[in-house]
């Protein structure tokens, strides 16, 4: 319990996928123009991230990585199939993403309303394919671990999608020097919120 | 160039030059269209590993719009995204396996950013943009016009990060050689963390917009 704790506390705060990675930043500047939009958007990362690090974890150890195929017959064990890695997760992740939206739209179309738009977006999202290779690059044990380093990473990314969505909304009434305006000043700000998340890094787990 | 084309156009005309070369300036992927930023911060620490990702990126994007603009006729538009997912992500195994066997530290090093080759929003980008909808000679060219734009910005801060973070070029120890760690010079810590990446690149933009002030947007 206390291990799922650390993985959860760490891929908040000082693996976040924003500033420490760069994961997903094409949609984080271009959705983080309102809160309430960036907010959508990273419940909707949440949501995928929470569903398709555990299936790809399911299908790294029982597919894809060396001696994983055992489980069919002992002549099987010797294949070593993780050079599909890459085409199997970004199928996982682009069937997961079609599929639900068709639930959420199906049982929740109020939900459907404020996500609808965002989920065809997800599936390129950066975040979520890097999530995938992340776990099978840190070797996590267990399903219960994978599934709390995805639900992890998507809160981090969360935040940090509505922290700069903030600051945008503030900034639009200072006097930015004309060529930094809109997107140069966005990175730099992130670029700041990046050191200032860096006092994470020296917390032992 | 596809054969069926009445009038044959020269190889290099004016339209497609103009395809190789905006994508460098005007039309930069990563400072104006804002695709692809995803991976270009993070493998920039030192100058090889940005240079083998230019390469890689500018391969993919140039053979990625090629095949779809071929096979742009027969793709049904409702599945549309998961073909070209899987045109992209065939050859981004290529590109890591070709990396794995002659480049290992340098594999390594870019570690998880080669498959996120795959959702490098550039690629997608253009595949949308411009490979659906053209013949393959442009799309080819347009693919590498766009890895190029990519690959530059890439290398220039490749190479003010190592330079200050590390004292470096291309693992040549530039600052040691010329002995200003006599004169109590340090190497700059910071720039090799990952947010100087960021700040690097909004100062590329910035004097970028100022040279070039029609880029500049309006305060919304």
């Amino acid at each position: 319990m206390q291990e799922l704790v650390n993985i959860f506390v760490k891929s908040i705060f000082i693996e976040n996928m924003i500033f420490a990675y760069f994961l997903g930043m094409c949609s984080y500047l271009a959705v983080s123009k309102t809160v309430k939009t960036s907010m959508g958007l990273g419940i909707a990362v949440i949501f995928v991230l929470g569903i398709t690090v555990p299936i790809d974890f399911l299908i790294n150890k029982y597919l894809l990585s060396e001696g994983a195929l055992a489980w069919i017959s002992p002549s099987w064990a010797e294949l070593d199939l993780s050079f599909l890695s890459f085409i199997m997760f970004i199928a996982v992740i682009a069937s997961m993403v079609q599929l639900v939206e068709m639930v959420v739209e199906k049982f929740s179309p109020a939900l459907y309303n404020s996500l609808g738009i965002f989920l065809p977006l997800i599936a390129v999202n950066c975040a979520i394919l890097g999530g995938s290779l992340f776990m099978q690059e840190r070797e996590y044990e267990t399903l219960a671990e994978a599934t709390v380093f995805g639900l992890g990473s998507g809160v981090g990314w969360l935040l940090a999608i509505v922290a700069i969505a903030a600051i945008r909304e503030k900034i639009r009434y200072s006097q930015i020097p004309a060529p930094l305006r809109g997107l140069g000043i966005t990175f730099i700000i992130t670029g700041l919120m990046g050191i200032a998340f860096m006092a994470f890094m020296g917390i032992e787990l | 160039m596809s054969a069926d084309t009445p009038k044959k156009e020269a190889l290099f005309s004016a339209k497609n030059r103009r395809l190789l070369f905006n994508p460098l300036n005007k039309e930069n992927p990563i400072t104006v269209q804002v695709l692809g930023i995803c991976s270009a911060l993070a493998v920039t620490v030192k100058l090889e590993p940005a240079v083998v990702m230019a390469i890689s990126v500018t391969l993919v994007t140039a053979f990625s719009n090629l095949s779809i603009s071929l096979l742009r006729n027969t793709i049904p538009p409702r599945i549309r995204i998961i073909v070209q997912l899987v045109v992209i992500a065939m050859l981004v195994i290529l590109v890591d396996e070709v990396l794995k066997a002659f480049y290992y530290d340098v594999s390594k090093q870019l570690s998880v950013f080669v498959g996120l080759i795959i959702t490098n929003c550039i690629i997608m980008g253009r595949l949308e943009a411009f490979a659906m909808g053209n013949k393959p000679w442009p799309s080819f060219l347009d693919g590498i016009g766009n890895g190029v734009g990519y690959g530059w910005i890439l290398i220039v801060v490749g190479l003010f990060r190592e330079f200050f973070g590390s004292g470096t070029i291309w693992n040549f120890p530039v600052m040691e050689k010329l002995g200003v760690y006599n004169f109590g010079y340090k190497d700059n810590g910071l720039m090799i963390l990952p947010p100087m990446a960021l700040i690097l690149v909004g100062v590329i933009i910035w004097i970028q917009r100022a040279r070039n002030r029609e880029l500049i947007e309006e305060n919304k």
